[in-house]
């Protein structure tokens, strides 16, 4: 993450603005190979390390939650230029201000846990 | 074994997320770091407060660790593995930071005038930091997911929940960018 650039404000802000490539090529690379991966393993039945059958669990059926969860989702990801994984990274690589994020986030799980009864799914 | 230094092209990256995620399926768990939310929030205790979080968070161990790896990357990319850490930019895309006030566009990794320590001075950009967080965290869960869950392993098993959710960051992210940064900033 840290190497690739993925956790770096500015290439979330670059791929926002669509003057790079850099960050479609990671995520389109990942889904690509992410795709042929799951397909093979549902089509040859390929066995888990454990030699356990592998089960994936469909994502439940809605649309408004993914969408407006998913706007409110991107508006902070193009404005902390961070999402969930980076910002762990970045907090490795020795920046103390994503604590605020990463803090903040917290409080946004835990805003969304008070209120998930009251929200529309 | 220069070539280690410099900055990764998205070649090796986006690979080495799907290894991540295949290894993750392979040992029967999924690939999803907002999750990972949920589960301090349990440990801090917010099951008393609502039944989202009631749920014996020691299952979710595994991806803490996953967390703790990603920390433990950050750290050893940054300290051992680069000479430099600029991120060379788009010049169009340096030339609109820098009118927007970002003078480091080009020559940090993450721009001083927000993430600087002495930038934490400056109530506008505690809060800017605080909203992004909390609409991250807010929105990663209401869509059940955020990057890794949706846009690589939820499209990665061909779901459309997680196009939908995909088009949501994108619809989010663009409005942030285009519409509200020229506010902000």
């Amino acid at each position: 993450m840290f190497k690739s650039e993925a956790a770096s404000w500015f290439r979330i802000y670059e791929m926002f603005k669509f003057e790079s490539f850099h960050m479609y090529g990671i995520i389109g690379s990942a889904l690509v190979l992410g795709i042929i991966t799951i397909q093979s393993i549902k089509r040859f039945k390929i066995k888990s390390f454990y030699g356990e059958k592998i089960n994936f669990s469909p994502k439940a059926k809605s649309f408004r939650r993914y969408l407006f969860g998913g706007i409110i989702f991107g508006l902070g990801w193009a404005l902390a230029g961070a999402c969930p994984g980076p910002m762990f990274t970045l907090v490795g690589a020795g920046y103390i201000s994503i604590f605020i994020v990463i803090i903040a986030s917290l409080l946004g799980t835990f805003l969304y846990g008070l209120l998930k009864g009251k929200l529309p799914h | 074994m220069n070539w280690i230094y410099e900055p990764w092209p998205w070649y090796i990256a986006g690979p080495m997320i799907a290894l991540i995620m295949f290894l993750l399926i392979m040992v029967d768990k999924s690939f999803g770091m907002s999750s990972n939310l949920r589960t301090m929030c349990t440990i801090c205790g917010a099951g008393n407060k609502a039944d989202f979080f009631k749920f014996d968070w020691k299952l979710q161990k595994w991806n803490l660790v996953v967390v703790l790896g990603a920390v433990i990357g950050g750290f050893i990319g940054s300290y051992f593995l680069s000479t430099h850490t600029a991120v060379a930019l788009n010049t169009e895309t340096i030339l609109e930071l820098k009118s927007l006030g970002f003078e480091s566009a080009g020559t940090a990794y993450l721009p001083t005038e927000l993430f600087d320590t002495k930038a934490l001075l400056s109530i506008k950009n505690v809060l800017l930091l605080s909203i992004g967080g909390l609409l991250v965290g807010f929105g990663a869960r209401y869509a059940g997911g955020c990057t890794s869950g949706h846009a690589i392993s939820g499209l990665s098993n061909l779901q459309i929940p997680s196009l939908i959710a995909v088009i949501g960051f994108f619809i989010g992210g663009l409005t942030m960018i285009h519409f509200i940064f020229p506010l902000l900033f």
